[in-house]
Parts: structure tokens; C-alpha cells; sequence
């Protein structure tokens, strides 16, 4: 094990594959020349060459296009976004191309691209910089997507990704790539599907993905001086979703709270609550409550910009509604 | 077989359905067509000539002749297919425009890659694919080649080369830069062609992708089919730019080509493609064609967009089939016997088609969930719609006859 | 929008509370989980909180009274409302007295099966969660009784759990109390004499020791344990304990005996309808005497805990039994029960089960007794121990067994570590 930083074990996990497959390569705004505009490919271009480590012009959609057209060749690029906001334009190349292709061909060409970047809110970059992305990618069918939270998730998952035959999605956190852990070393890779349990409790499950992950982990160190001991589950991958372990924390606790950076309408935890009503219904205590980005675009105020992020306080109000406890903060 | 003239002609004019070139007996259904018949008045009979013209054998003009002729037959039992019902969906019929089918993709490799737009029956034929395959695809049967899931705008078949039929505008273009950045990054020696409509330049993906392929040199020549009207509307009412322009900007030289001219489009194909072969970078081809029928088979073959007497003009004097059958008769390469032989040939080959696809069983329900994933992971669920996940998607198997082997 | 305040079963075992005083005045404006009154239930007193806002309108079952669970005692809701349809509707159980008839909308709600669903005191569809539900079908409990605790009186688990840790269980405390072992016998008339009222505990203590004396088939078997090497621990513990809490000879007996019941969980059971269950963690229930009755608090995983813990929580729990503080969950679920009456002198006794549990160990004072050894008799401490036995569960040879090693562990304490 060494520590890293997740932006390291980010480039841990691409200089593992790149080494081993040959048809893998990296392409995208600013990652070459650059180092990458988190860094996260720094020295990459070094190691690899301009030909595999390419600097894409501000085309969006184009070189997400190109990756895919590349992909039914049977390479494996690596299609960073600088961040998955600018994504949004090259929607049509991933939901009508990648995710569609293998179906509609009857499956003569599958398409093992990875579209990677950081996604979610950063700090004070306002409406256009700071949104969770993941329903796009996972609404279709065709998409596979996971959402690292920690720098050893990060190293073997983009692994993972990089090595699948279908289109995966990897949304970092803007905010956690200076985040430190203790990382693996050597070949890593961690399946896709498994969700982790990051601490354990049997009052409340919440349940989770991503950067929120460590707010809710410090929410249930909160709960915890109030006698509340909340099981906490990181999806990891939300397309395969590890549906087993939701159902079992829901099992143990009877009480669910969802916690999620995007939007809550039709968001993930709109999926994971209809999961849990339909197959652990017997097994709820409680309505299941989820802890969601406010229903507007991010403002650029600080305070604003706070108020309508998931917090702390926010998932600790949610876990004591569940449990049908008074409110107030801990 | 050796029909007489007569017997021909009494033939065409039996098979069901609207034939072209029977304007004698006054059954056809499209404007034009009565004057422009492929199929040529039987007193004009030529020397025979077996040296053929410029570089092209006789033999090779008459394969190309055959080729256009299929594709038209073909395309008119999609037509009656359609009528009939069995067919669905969009179907956008390439009647008019065969001469680039054939003068596009004949000169390619097998291995070279062609990737298109939705109006794409003809292409897949010309590339390679078996017209039972393709007429079974359209009547969205298990046989067809891409397993009745695609449907007419989704033919694929990568044995062939050929990487679809795509519905979006423009969306395939940024895909075909990408098969061609495939080719280059493995060293490859082959090139990919990609065609589009005249309307999709205007879509930023065409942009976008002419820059990538032109600052990464990559060997990819973008064809516009330029049939003068995006669905219904003209190119010059969205372009002050002239088509022949556009590819100025991003240092991709642009040619102009005519389309309807299959031994010129022939000629100029082969040549492109050998230079680009050989490294001249991506190449930009103002096509010019024409549509004889309407945007699909949902449209009028003319209307408010343009004229009957316009469409009907063109039919008479732009139909690539005749152009190309008017130079062999006068030539001497051609007889009215040996087309006739070659036009109920192509037509036995099409209601075999139409009798392959209706034969062809549907595809298996149980096939619904398959290939949406080709890894099942071992681990949490892919699929929310309440099915069993065990029950679901057998691992696909990618192909591994594609372009670039296993 | 009227809220109707119930009287609530603030313990597992309560049918009936009795209103100690209220904390508001009709008219007093009342917001949601303020606290309205104190009930005094058959354990403790407790708190009853309002599960709804407005003004407190109308107290229906003034200080002292006594009504069923479920009935209605107070309403609250909005200055101006029309509350006159509550008051009629609801079953006054007016004066403060008159508490052993229960209403009859209590026992219908106490005896209808689970699938009754008609005879619902709550107005509308019973509001359950979903756990709760399976939890009420699994452990048969009659959803119908129960006053839910959650938003809008939704039926949450917890009130499951607390419900079906009354119904088959109630692990009341029923030993011998030092001051009233004839609970029956209605005091002798005579020319001094004072009649004293029932207290909600006095009467649960006379109904679970009928319940247990008449149904359970008890036998007893009592052995002597040389103390003299308990004695010597027990010395030489509390030196090297700083003084903060010294270990008991009942301490000692708690920890003996929850290793022997590991031993031997034949004992360690409770009777049930239809079969036994037996435990693999002992929940030691420790007889506790109070002000006008006893309560029996639960060392949780006795078997697991150390002499100085068990002395702590013992002591901890008795004091707050004594203020009447203990929670359900601190009274409830025990395995096995002890009850000790060596403080007061008492040689041997025996002790009446504490139903669904199979046994009680009723433990004596330490005395010097003769001893006969090595043919001679010398003086020796010893204890007497008695343990009452439910034959449905335990039969002869299996409690005796369980003595032996009691006995063993208490003359070898060291054997304790093994």
C-alpha cells in the first residue's frame, strides 16, 4: 500500500492499463501538453507520446465522437472531459452511439470507451460548473457508470473501466482529488457492481455515492454522540448497482436515507427508493428519505452556494426523520 | 434465358408492383418515369463493343450497370414492401442517387470501412451485404443484417466493412473520423469513407470533426451525398457558404464530383481512394445528385419545396441508370437483350429478397434483453425493469470477422 | 385540526395509567412533543407528550384518574374549534377511581385477533409501517391495541417490539417481596387496620404472581456453597478496585450463575406457546426492591461482562429503579432472574418465576454453619441457594446439573475463568 493523492491513483489506474493494453489511449482537452487540467495525466505524455496521449481541440462532442468511432474499431480510449458539465455536449455521441450501438448492430459492435472526469458541485463556480451529471449517463440503457470516493475506489475502478467491453463512465470528484488514502499497489482492480459498506450501524442505512460519501460519513460520526449509529453504504457503481447490498443494509436498519449531489427529481436516489419500496418493502420502518442537491442551479453566493448542497446537518435532520426522532442538529 | 424485346418488355410490365421503363403500357407511379425507363426503346441496338470505355472493361461496365440496376429494383420492392405494410418506420428510399452508391464504394477495398446516414439500402448492398439480408433488416426479421433490432436505418454488417445506417444528422460523421483515427493508430493501410447528407454540414458535429481529422491528418474522405434539399429544404436557404467551400476553413481540400456520372464518380473514387491511402489526409467530395422520390416514404415525391415539373426534369435527364445504359448502347457495349437479361436477373434477385425476408421469422422475444451489455458483470444489477437479472443478456460476442480480425 | 390525547402504553406491560398530574391547563396553547402530563404507569412514571399543536381545549381524566390505554383523556386543537363530537365519542373514564373495570373498548381492543379489524378504536385506516406490519404478523401481535408513536399515530416498530415484549414475555418481577408474600389475602379485619389503595404496581405484581403460581408447574432445589474462597476473592478484588465501586457477594452470584447458564442453557429458556426457546446470551434479571413494590432490571450479556461492570450496572440500575427512571428496555427481556434476601437475614427461600423465563435463583445470607469434614465438624461459611424450576422446561437432573456447577464456580471462583 502507498498513500496517494485520488488524483494520482486516477493516474495510477491509466498508466496500469496503458502499460498492458496497447489499445488503450487517452484523449481530451488539455491532458498532454498540459499535465492535464487537474493534472490528473501528469507525465502521461511523457510516458506515451503524442499518440497516445492526445490533446483534443474544445470539441466536445467531436472527440467524444471520434473516442466512440474509435471504440466500434475495437480501441479503448479514455474520453476525459475536462469536466462532465462540458459532457453535456457531447450527450448525443454517448446516449445515441455508445450506449445504443451494440443493440442496434445485434451485437456485432460493442464499444469499450471510458468517459472520465470530474463531475458534481466544486466551490463558487455557480450554475454552468457545478452539476451532478450521472442520470444522463445512466438513463439509457447501455452505459455502465461509477463514482469513486476514495483514491484506492479511484485506482481500481478506472482500472475496471478501462478494461470492460462496454461504455463506463467514471465521474470523479472535483473536490477530492487532493483527498489522500492508502492505495494498493500493483495490478488493482476492483469489479464493477460491488458497492462498500463505510462504516456500520443499525439504526439508519444511509446510502450513497461519490464525494457525498465523506458528508455522510461525517454526519454518522455526528449521529453516533447522539446515540445514532447509521450503516453507510457507497455505491461505487451505479450501472451495475449492487442492489444486494442495498437490500441488506435496508434489511438490518429499516430505515433508509439517500444521499446524492445531482438533482432530486428523477435523480439516483429516485431509483434507489423505488428499488427499496418494490423488493424490501416488508422491511421499512419509515418512508425512505432522500438528501438531494436543492431543486435549483447552483448559485455563486457562498452562502446561497451552501444552502443548496447536500450537508451534513441535512442528511443528519433526514436520518432522525426516519427514525421518527425530534429534530434538531447534533 | 433469352427473352425477345417484346417478351422483355411484356415481362416488366407483368411483375407487380410500379416498374420502371414500362411507360408503354402506362403503369408506373412516379412522375418522370415514364419518360426515363431503364430500360431503353428496343429499336436502338448497337454494334458490339468488347474494349470498353476509357479505363472501364466491358465487363466492369456492365457490372456497374447490373449494381445501379439492383439497387433500383431493389429499392422499388422496398417501395411496394412499404405500401403493403411490411415494412415500418422511416424509410428513406435512395432511388435517383445510385450512381453514388455504386461509383463511391466499388472502387473501396473490402477491408475499408464506409459509415452513413439513413438512407443507406443501396450502400450496405454496394459494400457487400446480401440483399435477402438487407430486405430481411427492413421487414425487421431475425435474418437481416443487423437482426431485425436496426431496421432501415440501421444496417451493419462488419464482416463487410460496413459500420451503418445512423438516424441521427450528423452524428455518424464524428464516428467516421474515429474508425479512420482506428485505421491510423494501428498503422492500418485502409481508409474510411463517410457519407452524408447535404443538410448535416451545417451540424457542428461536421465541423468539429473536419478540424480533428484535418489536424490529425487522418485518412477519412467525408462524402456529401448533395441531393439539393435537406427533407424540404434547399441548400442555399441554410448556407451562403457554397458546399464546395466548406471544407476550406480546416485545410481539407474539397472536390465536386457528379454523382449521376457513375464511371466519373467511379474514376475519382478509385483515384481518392489511393491517395488517401497513400497519406494525402482527409478529402472532402461535394457529390451532386438528385432524389426522385420524396425525403421518405412518408413524403411527397414533390410539393411545396419543389416542383413536379423539376423532379419530373431531372428524372428524365439525370437518371444515372440511363445515363450510364445510353453510353454503353451507343458505344456497342450493350444490347437490349443482354439488359433486359441483366434487369430480370437483378429482379429475380430482389423478389427473392422479398421472399426471403417474409420467410424470415421474426426475432425471438426471449431476444429482447439481448445485447444491450456485452458484460454481464458478475457483480449488481444492469437492468431495472424487473426482470430476473440471471434470466437476462447472455454475454454478446462482439464480432471478431470485423475489419480489424480478432 | 384536533388532536385527541391518548392514555398511551408508556410501558410494555401497562393496560392502564394513572394521570399523576397534568402539566397544562385547559386553554394553555400546546406545541407538538411538549410534555402535557405525567402517567404513572405499573413501572414508573412517566412523560406523556402532545402529538399534535394547538390549545390544550378539554382534559377529560383529571389528576388522579385512571383510564385503559387507548381511551381518550384531553383533546387539543384550535381555539375556536368545534370539539364537542371528540368529547362525546370519547369513552369517559372521568373520575379518578374505579380503575379495575376495564372499558370495553380496552378489551376489545386487548382480545381481538389480529385480523380483526373492525373493532379499531382509531378512526380510519390504521397507519403501519411496513416492517411493523410483518413484525405484528410474525410475532402475533394484535395490531389493534397499539397506540402508534409515529407521525399521525403510524404503528412503528419500535411499538411492535415494545408490544411483543408484553404480550408472550413480561418479564415482570415476581419473587417473594419481603413485605407482602400473600397477595390475595385481603387484609385481616381487625380494629387497628388501614385499607390501603392498589397502586398500578401493586396490581401487576398480584396478576403476574397469579399468572406464575397457577399455571407453572414449579419444584425447587436448593444446595450449600462453601463461601470461604468467594469471600477470599471477593477481599482481594475490592483491594485492587480503587474504591469507587466495590464487588457484592450478589455480584459474585450474577457472574457465577451466568456462567453456569452457559453451561447449562437448558435454564437459561423461556416457555413458550408451543416450544421452547433457549438463549445463548444470558439477560440477567436482578430483583430490585423499590417503594411499594419491586421491579426486576436486566444485566444485558451478563455472561460477557466482568465482576466490577455487572456490580456498577446493578447498582446504576437499581438506583434509577428506585426514582422510578428505568426505561422499558431496562426491565424488559431478561433469561433468567435472580432475587438475594441474604441483607435481610434470610436463610433459604424460594422464589416464584418469572414467566416466560424457566427458572429463579432465590439466594440466602451467608452464615457460619457447621460443616462436617474430614470427620470433624468445623465452622465454615456457606450460603444457601434455591433454585425454582419450571418442569415444562427444566426437569430434575438438568437443574441439578446447573446447581452443581453453580455451586462449583462459587467454591472455585478461579474455575470461573476457565
Amino acid at each position: 500500500m502507498t498513500e496517494l493523492t485520488y488524483r494520482e491513483a486516477l493516474n495510477a489506474a491509466m498508466v496500469q492499463e496503458m502499460d498492458r493494453d496497447e489499445t488503450v489511449f487517452l484523449m481530451g482537452e488539455e491532458v498532454a501538453e498540459y499535465d492535464g487540467a487537474y493534472k490528473v495525466s501528469r507525465g502521461m505524455l511523457e510516458r506515451y507520446g503524442a499518440r497516445r496521449v492526445v490533446d483534443a481541440p474544445i470539441s466536445e462532442l467531436g472527440f467524444a465522437g471520434l473516442c466512440v468511432g474509435a471504440a466500434m474499431a475495437g480501441l479503448r480510449p479514455i474520453c476525459e472531459f475536462m469536466t462532465f458539465n462540458f459532457s453535456i455536449l457531447a450527450l448525443d455521441q454517448v446516449i445515441n452511439n455508445a450506449a445504443k450501438m451494440l443493440y442496434m448492430t445485434n451485437g456485432q459492435i460493442n464499444v469499450p470507451i471510458v468517459f472520465r472526469g470530474p463531475g458534481g458541485a466544486a466551490l463558487q463556480l455557480s450554475a454552468q460548473h457545478s452539476q451532478a451529471c450521472e442520470t444522463y449517463y445512466v438513463h439509457a440503457p447501455g452505459v455502465k457508470l461509477v463514482t469513486p470516493a476514495t483514491p484506492a475506489d479511484a485506482k481500481g475502478l478506472l482500472a475496471a473501466a478501462i478494461r470492460d467491453d462496454d461504455p463506463v463512465a467514471v465521474m470523479e470528484g472535483e473536490l477530492l482529488y487532493n483527498v489522500k488514502g492508502q492505495v494498493p499497489d500493483g495490478e488493482y482492480v476492483i469489479p464493477l457492481g460491488v458497492a462498500e459498506r463505510k462504516r456500520s450501524g443499525e439504526d439508519v442505512s444511509i446510502i450513497t455515492h461519490g464525494k457525498m460519501v465523506h458528508v455522510a460519513l461525517q454526519a454518522a460520526d455526528r449521529l453516533s454522540r447522539e446515540g445514532v449509529e447509521a450503516d453507510v453504504l457507497d455505491l461505487r457503481s451505479i450501472r451495475p448497482l449492487d442492489v444486494d447490498a442495498i437490500l441488506a443494509t435496508v434489511a438490518r436498519t429499516n430505515r433508509a436515507v439517500y444521499v446524492e449531489e445531482g438533482w432530486p427529481f428523477v435523480g439516483v436516489g429516485a431509483q434507489i427508493v423505488s428499488l427499496i419500496q418494490e423488493e424490501a418493502f416488508d422491511h421499512l420502518d419509515s418512508p425512505v428519505i432522500r438528501v438531494a442537491q436543492a431543486d435549483v442551479p447552483m448559485p455563486y453566493a457562498k452562502n446561497l452556494e451552501q444552502l443548496a448542497k447536500p450537508s451534513v446537518t441535512g442528511i443528519i435532520e433526514a436520518c432522525k426523520r426516519a427514525l421518527y426522532l425530534p429534530s434538531g442538529a447534533a | 434465358m433469352a427473352p425477345t424485346k417484346s417478351k422483355g418488355k411484356a415481362k416488366a410490365a407483368a411483375t407487380k408492383g410500379p416498374g420502371l421503363g414500362t411507360a408503354p403500357d402506362g403503369s408506373t407511379t412516379h412522375p418522370g418515369e415514364a419518360e426515363a425507363g431503364v430500360l431503353p426503346h428496343p429499336r436502338r441496338r448497337s454494334i458490339r463493343n468488347d474494349d470498353g470505355i476509357g479505363g472501364f472493361s466491358r465487363g466492369r461496365l456492365h457490372a456497374l450497370l447490373r449494381e445501379m440496376l439492383l439497387y433500383r429494383r431493389f429499392e422499388e420492392k422496398a417501395e411496394e414492401a412499404y405500401a403493403i405494410g411490411k415494412i415500418g418506420g422511416f424509410c428513406h428510399i435512395h432511388i435517383g442517387q445510385e450512381g453514388l452508391a455504386a461509383g463511391a464504394i466499388k472502387p473501396l477495398r473490402e477491408d475499408d470501412l464506409v459509415i452513413t446516414a439513413y438512407r443507406e439500402h443501396t450502400q450496405a448492398i454496394a459494400k457487400g451485404i446480401a440483399p435477402r439480408a438487407v430486405m430481411a433488416e427492413l421487414y425487421g426479421r431475425t435474418d437481416g443484417c443487423s437482426g431485425g433490432r436496426g431496421g432501415s436505418m440501421h444496417l451493419f454488417d462488419t464482416s463487410v466493412g460496413f459500420m451503418g445506417g445512423h438516424g441521427i444528422v450528423g452524428g455518424q460523421i464524428p464516428l467516421g473520423a474515429g474508425l479512420a483515427w482506428a485505421i491510423k493508430y494501428r498503422g492500418g493501410d485502409q481508409i474510411c469513407v463517410c457519407f452524408m447528407g447535404d443538410a448535416a454540414v451545417n451540424q457542428g458535429a461536421f465541423l468539429e470533426s473536419l478540424n480533428m481529422s484535418a489536424i490529425w491528418q487522418l485518412p477519412v474522405v467525408y462524402v456529401v451525398e448533395n441531393n439539393g434539399y435537406g427533407m424540404g429544404t434547399s441548400f442555399p436557404r441554410v448556407s451562403l457558404t457554397k458546399m464546395e467551400d466548406r471544407s476550406g476553413a480546416y485545410g481539407i481540400p474539397a472536390h465536386t464530383v457528379d454523382g449521376q456520372d457513375v464511371l466519373a464518380t467511379f474514376e475519382f473514387f478509385a483515384r481518392l481512394a489511393d491517395d488517401v491511402r497513400n497519406g494525402a489526409g482527409p478529402q472532402f467530395v461535394n457529390a451532386v445528385t438528385y432524389r426522385f422520390r420524396g425525403h421518405s416514404m412518408s413524403d411527397p415525391v414533390s410539393g411545396t419545396y419543389r416542383s413536379k415539373a423539376e423532379v419530373e426534369r431531372q428524372t428524365r435527364e439525370r437518371d444515372p441508370i440511363v445515363i450510364l445504359r445510353d453510353r454503353l448502347m451507343e458505344a456497342g457495349l450493350l444490347d437490349q437483350e443482354e439488359l433486359e437479361a441483366m434487369d430480370s436477373n437483378v429482379r429475380a434477385i430482389c423478389d427473392d429478397a422479398t421472399d426471403f425476408a417474409d420467410a424470415s421469422p421474426l426475432p425471438a422475444p426471449s431476444t429482447l434483453y439481448d445485447h444491450v451489455y456485452a458484460v454481464t458483470n458478475d457483480s449488481g444489477r444492469l437492468f431495472f425493469d424487473g426482470r430476473d437479472r440471471r434470466a437476462a443478456a447472455p454475454r454478446s460476442r462482439p464480432s471478431e470477422s470485423g475489419p480489424f480480425g480478432a | 385540526m384536533a388532536t385527541r390525547v391518548h392514555m398511551e402504553a408508556l410501558s410494555p406491560t401497562m393496560e392502564e395509567g394513572q394521570v399523576v398530574r397534568w402539566l397544562k391547563n385547559e386553554g394553555d396553547p400546546v406545541a407538538r412533543e411538549e410534555i402535557l402530563a405525567e402517567i404513572e404507569t405499573d413501572k414508573a412514571t412517566m412523560e406523556l407528550v402532545a402529538r399534535g399543536e394547538g390549545v390544550l381545549r378539554k382534559i377529560l381524566v383529571g389528576d388522579g384518574g385512571v383510564a385503559p390505554v387507548g381511551d381518550v383523556i384531553a383533546v387539543i386543537a384550535a381555539p375556536d374549534e368545534d370539539i364537542e363530537g371528540l368529547i362525546q365519542t370519547a369513552a369517559p373514564a372521568d373520575s379518578p377511581s374505579s380503575p379495575d373495570e376495564p372499558t370495553a373498548a380496552s378489551s376489545t381492543e386487548k382480545s381481538s385477533s389480529p385480523d380483526a379489524s373492525a373493532s379499531s378504536a382509531v378512526p380510519g385506516r390504521t397507519k403501519v409501517s411496513p416492517v411493523a406490519r410483518r413484525l405484528a404478523r410474525d410475532l402475533s401481535v394484535d395490531l389493534h391495541g397499539i397506540s402508534g408513536t409515529g407521525p399521525g399515530g403510524r404503528i412503528v416498530k419500535r411499538d411492535i417490539e415494545r408490544e411483543a415484549a408484553r404480550l408472550p414475555a413480561v418479564p415482570a418481577n415476581t419473587e417473594a417481596p419481603p413485605d407482602a408474600p400473600s397477595p390475595q389475602a385481603p387484609p385481616v379485619p381487625g380494629e387497628d387496620f388501614v385499607d390501603v389503595p392498589l397502586s398500578q404496581m401493586r396490581k401487576t405484581v398480584a396478576r403476574r404472581l397469579t399468572e406464575s403460581l397457577g399455571p407453572v408447574p414449579h419444584f425447587f432445589l436448593t444446595v450449600e456453597a462453601d463461601m470461604r474462597r468467594a469471600m477470599e476473592a471477593r477481599a482481594r478484588i475490592n483491594n485492587v478496585l480503587d474504591g469507587s465501586g466495590k464487588v457484592s457477594v450478589n455480584d459474585l452470584v450474577v457472574r457465577a450463575a451466568a456462567a453456569a447458564l452457559i453451561r447449562h442453557p437448558d435454564c437459561n429458556a423461556w416457555w413458550q406457546d408451543g416450544f421452547i426457546r433457549r438463549f445463548n446470551r444470558v439477560h440477567m434479571g436482578v430483583a430490585v426492591a423499590v417503594p411499594g413494590g419491586l421491579i426486576t432490571p436486566v444485566v444485558r450479556d451478563a455472561q460477557s461482562k466482568g465482576l466490577a461492570r455487572i456490580g456498577a450496572e446493578v447498582r446504576e440500575l437499581a438506583v434509577r429503579a428506585r426514582e422510578k427512571k428505568l426505561q422499558p428496555h431496562e426491565y424488559t427481556g431478561s433469561t433468567f432472574s435472580i432475587s438475594n434476601l441474604g441483607m435481610f437475614g434470610i436463610d433459604e427461600f424460594t422464589a416464584v418465576i418469572n414467566p416466560p423465563e424457566a427458572g429463579i435463583l432465590a439466594v440466602g445470607t451467608i452464615r457460619e454453619r457447621p460443616v462436617a469434614r474430614e470427620g470433624q465438624l468445623v465452622l465454615c461459611p456457606t450460603m444457601r441457594l434455591t433454585l425454582s424450576c419450571d418442569h415444562r422446561v427444566i426437569d430434575g437432573a438438568q437443574g441439578a446439573r446447573f446447581l452443581a456447577t453453580l455451586k462449583a464456580f462459587l467454591e472455585e471462583p478461579a474455575a470461573i475463568l476457565i
